[in-house]
Order: C-alpha cells, then sequence, then structure tokens
C-alpha cells in the first residue's frame, strides 16, 4: 500500500466515523451502531471507498478487542473476578456447551457430516465482545446483574477459544497441503514441541504475565517515568499489550486473553491510571475501525443474491442463542428486564467467529459454500444487536420491565417528596438514609432493576431509570422537589443530569458528587453550588484518626482538619481560576491529577494559618503580661 | 466519702502550661472521674444520656477550666446546655441533681489583685461565675467557692508545683467528703476556696 492510498483510506475511514457517530448518538442508538452504518456506507455496496482490503483492516482492527479487555482488566481487581468465578464458569459454561450441542444438532438434521457440524456449532456459540461491552459501557449497564453476566459469559467465551482453535485441526476433513506461509496460532514453532512441551510453554507464559506484572512492570514504569517523556510512556504502554499479544499467540493463547490477564494483575498497581489513559484512545480507535470494517464487509451481493437463505440463517442463529440465554438467564434467576437486557445483549454471533471461520477453511473444515453465508449472517447478526439493545429499551422494557414508577404510588399523587437522589449505590444510599432517619421523603432514581425491586419492597419510593432524561425527572415529580442530590458513579452522567436539571428545573437545589478535581470544576462551571469529592470526607476522618492515634489531642485534630478543608476548597478554587481553555487536551488526566496535587501541595505549605489558634496560645500574653493584657485569662 | 467528677474543658491542652501539670496530680481514686470534654466530643457532639448517668454517679461535680474571657470554654456551655434538662435537672419535677455540690476549678491569666472594684478586672471571680452558681442554685446544687490559680502568666516553674500540690490536695479533701458542714458554712460568702486549701496543705 503507498502512502497516497494509506492517507486517502485513512481520510474515508476517519471522515466516516466522525460523521456517523455523532448522528448514531444524536438519535440514541449508540457509537457501536453508527461505526456500523458508517462501514456498511463506505463499503463495496453503496459508495464503494473501500473494498477488498477491508478484510485486512479488520484482521488489524481485532487489536482493538485486545486492547478493550486488557483496559477491562485493568479496571476488574481479581477480588472481583474472584468473585464471578461462578457466572463465568456455570452461566458461560452452559451458554457456550448449550448452544454449541443444538447448533450441532441441526446442522447434522440438515446433513453435514459431524466435523462441520461440531465446527459451526463451536462458531456460532460465541458472541461479539467488541459490540457487546461497548454498547453495555456506554449506556452504564455494565454494572448491573445482566450487565455482569454477559460479562461472565463473554470471558468465558474468550477463554473457550483457546481449545476450539486447537480442535479444528482434528475436525478436518479433507487433508490440506500445508501453505507455504505458517501465518496462524497453531503452526507456530510450538507447535514442534511435544504435547507436555505445549503445556509447559503455555504455563511458562501465563506465570511470565502474572510474576513479570507483579514484579517486574513496576521498577519498569518507575524509569520510565523518570525520563518525563510523555511519549516514552505511551510507547511502553503499547509495547507492554503488543509485546503480551506476541507471547499469546506464541504459544497458542488468545491475545485478548492474555492481556486481559495482564491488566488484571495491574488493575491495584498506581500506574494503572496513566496506563488506562494511554490504551483507552488506541482502543477506542480501533474498536470503531473494527466496527467500520465489520459494516464495510456485509456482503450484500451475497444478501442480494440469496435474501431468505441468509434471513434465515441470520435470524435462526440470533432466535436459538436468544431462547438459551433467556433459559439461562431463568435459571440464574435474574430479575425480567436483567433477563431481557442478558438475552439481548450476546444473541450476536461475534468477531471470533471471522477468525474461527477463515481458520476452519484454511484447515479444511469447512467449505466455502458454508463459510461464504455464514460470514455475511455473522456479520448482519453483530449489525443488529444494537438494534435489538434499542427495541429491548424503547419497546419491551416500558411493557414488561420493572417500571419508571412503582405502580401503587401513582394514585399517591399528593405524597410528593422534597429531595430526588439520583444513583442509590454506596454513596447515595447514605444520603438516602440519613435524610430517611430525619423523616425526610426521598425518591430515588437507580438503573438497576434488580436493586430498584428489592428497594421498593423495602417500602422506598423508588423510580427505575435514567436520571439524564428529563421525562423520568419530571415523572418523579423534580418540578415540585426542593432538592436533587446526584450521586451517580460516572462524573459524564452527573454532569449530564445536572445540566438537564438546570434546564428543565431551575427550582432545584443540586447537591452532586464528584470524583476528582477535575470534575468539581465542571460541576462548579455547570452552576452547582453544592459539591462534593466522594472520597475528601472519608480521606480526611481517616487522617484525623492518624493524628489522634498518633496523640493529638481529638479537639486539636478536629479543628486541624476542619481548617485543612477549608483551606483545600481555596486552593480548588484557586486552581480552577487558573486552568484556562489554553490548556493542551492531550495532556492525559493522570498527568493533570499529578500536576493539579504538586500546585495544592505548594499552596500547603505556604499557607502558615494552617495552624494557628493564637487564641488559645499563652505564649503571647505571658510577653506582654508586665503591660496590661488585653483580655483576661 | 464522697464521689468527685471533674469536667474538664480545655481547648487546646497542648499549649497548656498550669492545666496539664494539674491533671497530672489527681489522685488515683475510684470514686473520682476525670471526664475530659473535648476529648469525648471533639465535635460538640454531646451524648446527653451518658452525662447525666455521669452526674448521677457522683456527688460533687468540679468543672475545670481556664476562665477564658470571664467564663467557660464554649464546649462546657454547651454541656450545660444539653445536659441540665428541665424536667431532669431543674423545674417541678426536676430534681436528679438535688443536693449534689459544683465547684468551678479554674486557672486566669490576672493576679488576684486585678479582679476587684478597684482592678482592670473590675469584678470579683466569683461575680464573674455568678451564671454558674444561680445554675447550680436552680438545680438544687450546693455552690462551693472556685478554686482558682491566679496569675499564670506570670507562674514560674516553683510556683506551678506549688499550684499542683494545692490541686492534688483539694481534691483529695473533696473525695474525704470535706469540707464538712461547719466549713461550709464558712464558705458561703467566700470569693474563692483558696483560703480552705492554703489550710490544707499547710
Amino acid at each position: 500500500m503507498t502512502t497516497q492510498t494509506f492517507f486517502t483510506q485513512a481520510f474515508v475511514y476517519l471522515t466516516a466515523a466522525v460523521v456517523a457517530v455523532p448522528l448514531a448518538k444524536r438519535f440514541g442508538l449508540g457509537s457501536v451502531l453508527g461505526y456500523l452504518l458508517a462501514g456498511v456506507v463506505i463499503g463495496p455496496f453503496v459508495f464503494g471507498f473501500v473494498g477488498a482490503e477491508g478484510e485486512d483492516v479488520m484482521h488489524f482492527a481485532e487489536f482493538g478487542v485486545v486492547m478493550m479487555l486488557f483496559v477491562i482488566g485493568l479496571e476488574l481487581e481479581p477480588s472481583l473476578l474472584w468473585r464471578l468465578r461462578a457466572p463465568i464458569l456455570g452461566l458461560g459454561g452452559l451458554q457456550v456447551g448449550i448452544t454449541t450441542a443444538l447448533v450441532t444438532g441441526i446442522c447434522l438434521a440438515v446433513g453435514l457430516p459431524w466435523q462441520q457440524a461440531l465446527a459451526v456449532g463451536m462458531i456460532i456459540a460465541l458472541s461479539s465482545t467488541a459490540i457487546v461491552l461497548q454498547t453495555l459501557a456506554e449506556k452504564g449497564l455494565l454494572k448491573s446483574s445482566g450487565g455482569q453476566s454477559a460479562f461472565s459469559v463473554l470471558l468465558f467465551q474468550d477463554i473457550a477459544v483457546i481449545p476450539m482453535l486447537a480442535l479444528m485441526p482434528l475436525l478436518a476433513t479433507q487433508h490440506m497441503e500445508l501453505s507455504g506461509e505458517e501465518h496462524h496460532a497453531a503452526e507456530t514453532w510450538i507447535s514442534t514441541l511435544p504435547g507436555w512441551g505445549r503445556a509447559l510453554a503455555v504455563l511458562g507464559a501465563v506465570a511470565a504475565i502474572i510474576v513479570g506484572g507483579r514484579y517486574l512492570l513496576r521498577p519498569f514504569f518507575r524509569i520510565l517515568g523518570q525520563v518525563r517523556m510523555r511519549e516514552v510512556f505511551t510507547a511502553a504502554s503499547l509495547l507492554l499489550v503488543i509485546g503480551i499479544a506476541l507471547l499469546m499467540t506464541q504459544v497458542g493463547l488468545s491475545p485478548a486473553l492474555g492481556t486481559f490477564l495482564a491488566g488484571v494483575v495491574l488493575a491495584n498497581s498506581e500506574y494503572r491510571h496513566e496506563l488506562e489513559a494511554d490504551i483507552e484512545p488506541f482502543k477506542g480507535l480501533l474498536l470503531g475501525l473494527f466496527f467500520i470494517s465489520v459494516g464495510a464487509s456485509i456482503d450484500f451481493g451475497l444478501i442480494g443474491n440469496e435474501p431468505g437463505l441468509i434471513a434465515s440463517l441470520t435470524a435462526g442463529m440470533i432466535g436459538l442463542k436468544f431462547a438459551v440465554l433467556i433459559g439461562l438467564a431463568r435459571a440464574f434467576k435474574l430479575g425480567t428486564d436483567q433477563a431481557f437486557l442478558f438475552a439481548f445483549a450476546l444473541p450476536q454471533v461475534g468477531e471470533f467467529a471471522f477468525v474461527l471461520l477463515s481458520f476452519a477453511s484454511q484447515e479444511g473444515v469447512l467449505g466455502s459454500q458454508i463459510t461464504d453465508p455464514l460470514v455475511a449472517s455473522v456479520a448482519l447478526s453483530m449489525a443488529v444487536t444494537p438494534l435489538l439493545l434499542v427495541f429491548n429499551d424503547r419497546v419491551l422494557q416500558p411493557r414488561v420491565g420493572t417500571r419508571p414508577a412503582a405502580e401503587r404510588e401513582a394514585d399517591v399523587i399528593a405524597e410528593n417528596h422534597p429531595v430526588l437522589i439520583a444513583g442509590f449505590g454506596s454513596f447515595g444510599s447514605t444520603v438516602g438514609r440519613l435524610l430517611k432517619a430525619q423523616g425526610i421523603g426521598t425518591t430515588v432514581l437507580d438503573v438497576d432493576s434488580d436493586q430498584v425491586e428489592l428497594l421498593r419492597r423495602m417500602g422506598l419510593k423508588v423510580y427505575y431509570g435514567d436520571a439524564t432524561r428529563h421525562d423520568l425527572l419530571e415523572t418523579a415529580g423534580a418540578a415540585e422537589a426542593r432538592m436533587l442530590v446526584v450521586a451517580l458513579d460516572s462524573p459524564a452522567t452527573t454532569l449530564d443530569v445536572v445540566k438537564t436539571a438546570r434546564k428543565h428545573f431551575p427550582n432545584l437545589q443540586i447537591f452532586a458528587r464528584a470524583f476528582e478535581w477535575r470534575d468539581s470544576f465542571d460541576l462548579y462551571e455547570a452552576g452547582v453550588t453544592y459539591v462534593y469529592r466522594e472520597a475528601l470526607d472519608s480521606s480526611l476522618r481517616l487522617g484525623t484518626d492518624v493524628m489522634r492515634a498518633m496523640g493529638f489531642r481529638a479537639y486539636h485534630a478536629e479543628r486541624a482538619t476542619q481548617k485543612f478543608l477549608r483551606h483545600d476548597q481555596e486552593s480548588l478554587a484557586l486552581l480552577a481560576t487558573m486552568k484556562g481553555e489554553e490548556e493542551s487536551v492531550y495532556i492525559t488526566a493522570a498527568r493533570r491529577r499529578i500536576e493539579d496535587l504538586e500546585q495544592l501541595l505548594a499552596a500547603d505549605l505556604q499557607d502558615d494559618g494552617l495552624d494557628r489558634d493564637a487564641g488559645w496560645d499563652p505564649e503571647a500574653l505571658r510577653a506582654d503580661f508586665g503591660q496590661r493584657p488585653d483580655r483576661a485569662e | 466519702m464522697a464521689r468527685v467528677l471533674i469536667l474538664f474543658a480545655h481547648p487546646a491542652l497542648e499549649r497548656s502550661r498550669v492545666h496539664q501539670r494539674l491533671i497530672r496530680r489527681i489522685p488515683d481514686s475510684p470514686d473520682l472521674t476525670f471526664h475530659d470534654l473535648y476529648e469525648a466530643y471533639p465535635r460538640l457532639d454531646i451524648d446527653v444520656e451518658r452525662e447525666q448517668q455521669l452526674l448521677l454517679d457522683h456527688d460533687v461535680v468540679a468543672f475545670q477550666h481556664p476562665f477564658y474571657w470571664y467564663s467557660t470554654p464554649p464546649i462546657l456551655k454547651q454541656w450545660q446546655d444539653l445536659v441540665l434538662e428541665h424536667g431532669w435537672a431543674y423545674g417541678s419535677e426536676g430534681e436528679a441533681l438535688q443536693g449534689k455540690s459544683l465547684i468551678p476549678l479554674i486557672s486566669a491569666g490576672g493576679g488576684e489583685e486585678a479582679y476587684c472594684t478597684a482592678g482592670y478586672n473590675r469584678f470579683s471571680v466569683r461575680q464573674l461565675l455568678a451564671p454558674i452558681e444561680q445554675t447550680a442554685a436552680l438545680c438544687g446544687m450546693e455552690f462551693l467557692p472556685p478554686f482558682v490559680v491566679f496569675g499564670t502568666h506570670r507562674l514560674d516553674p516553683a510556683g506551678i508545683v506549688a499550684q499542683e500540690e494545692r490541686y492534688h490536695a483539694l481534691l483529695e479533701a473533696l473525695l474525704a467528703g470535706e469540707p464538712d458542714a461547719s466549713e461550709r458554712q464558712r464558705l458561703t460568702g467566700a470569693i474563692t476556696i483558696n483560703g480552705f486549701v492554703s489550710r490544707l496543705v499547710s
């Protein structure tokens, strides 16, 4: 590819993304659908800006999935992963097992040999990590019980890909001559080893990631940090991800799984935020590219020739997987709408299917008369997923799901509570409990429907839904309420709610939870007077207790803390005025945090009023006692 | 025999020269409770029930504090406002404190000579303590004249040691049930209890 065509292509892809994604978001369809549509538009069947090389682009962009799993791993503490072991093995194992069995059975019934039937079964059992996680994260549903279940299943599938890849060559019905180029995982040097050697290499690679992540990466990053070159750190982060991907491919494991593991190992390290900030933009761009290439690869020619076959294949795959998922969700006791969320999230066939399909045809397991329609249906099923979720959101949930308002509350119109609480996690619920103990009526809005059901059973007035929607705020009584407590756990959503409330319900006094200094600036700027950094009070209380344990008087420690709190607010206000628009947006959040901290520490050192209680200090009076003391002690 | 409760209020004990030394000489007796209010309630969130129980468990209540601006530090005022409830400490049914004694143990920067009509403080310590004395009266408590360490700004180390001895002697006396009825009679009009303490240590 010449430089010229490279730039042309980059131009086309980027333009498509920049135009389509904001449009899709504007219509509430989510970025994934935007990317997919952009791909269709620039693809060979609409404008034809990109053609056959779309396939290569897709393979390259699959690396976005690897990066995504790294970032997800970073946000996932090992303890959480351990807690999820039951759903990962149970839910994930059953989903893959049952779906594979069913599809295999159907294929056998239509007359495929068992080897091909099993291959197709395994391929169809997998879902799309990229689409599902991206979409759920965007909707803020990853932490709901349905989202967690979906995540567990996806994780299991990522693991399951490994034995599937290993199994494929054994299913070959026609013997293939080895092609000259050895380009896939199973044909690396490792395949020359005996079985025990392979197992040893795999274990060794995993151990290397865990031990290296624990003990080598920190000093490595510390040294790089001292160089104080931003781009070196970024390069190191990329190097880490790519290196692990390579290592994994060498030993025949899934790169996504390897980087996920590395992410989990690094989740507790101090470089977590830096790594996240570094990888994030690459991940986002590559994932976007991946979705675009999926859109572009949809073979409308084939679909046009055999519309009936492709449509029924797609619908059949989705329908079958959906049925299995719903059944599992029921068996694992998810609430109605979490079950629907779970089942509507995972019924597509995922990007691994492309890998497995091409691998299967290389290995001579499946012929092109099977893989071609399958590739088309897989791409279609992925494209349909965001639409299915929109359908679930807009059409199904309002009918069968947890209703925005508790029904029996509907007639108690007189009971309008003065306080609205958006978000009832550990932060919001503490606020709510405190107010309830004082007999102050509160109305709660939350997006976790299982939690909503529970709270309603406890007799709280709870509305289910997204507090950024002004109609929902309206239903919850925002027009009559006096206070709005925003206790959501994402800064972006918090800001959205604040803006909506300021625009539609100027009557509300807003009390907002903030996360870091920057978030508080944004909230102040949005016109919120009452801003609470979530970790501030507990860290100050901890500091107070340390002072007391050191032998300071309780009251001294208390006052010192209060004074520090005031000083901190002032420093923050100052910091806020110093930060102008001119600040480079390329500085990562982590880098900014360090710079802010630096300025705050400097301000602490300058403020000599931090330890001044002259009123209680007898020394000045003692020095002056010869003259008339100006007061009576 | 009497059980003594010291309600101690010093917002900055770490800077204190006198009280820090005095409280080291508190007699080690099961009948004496030293209750450090600022340490117990750094946020001034007085536990009323606990405080009332403490009062019930003792016969003599001592307010110990520096005499800031002719008064108690704020936590002791807060304590009075919240603990001495109507219907419990005073009022037609408030008899919980009947017959107990109240004595201030205070330190003052100015000398004794400053606390009189001719001095720059213009009033005697006992006059300035009138609100406390009246509080005691309303609660049916017997008010004992204050123990005062005068002129703390001028006190040298030897002077502080002497005051420690006096403070210790007074607490021992209170624990022993002194001053007795006839002594109390004599103290009725006294400005301070310092004379009685001098006799104890001499």
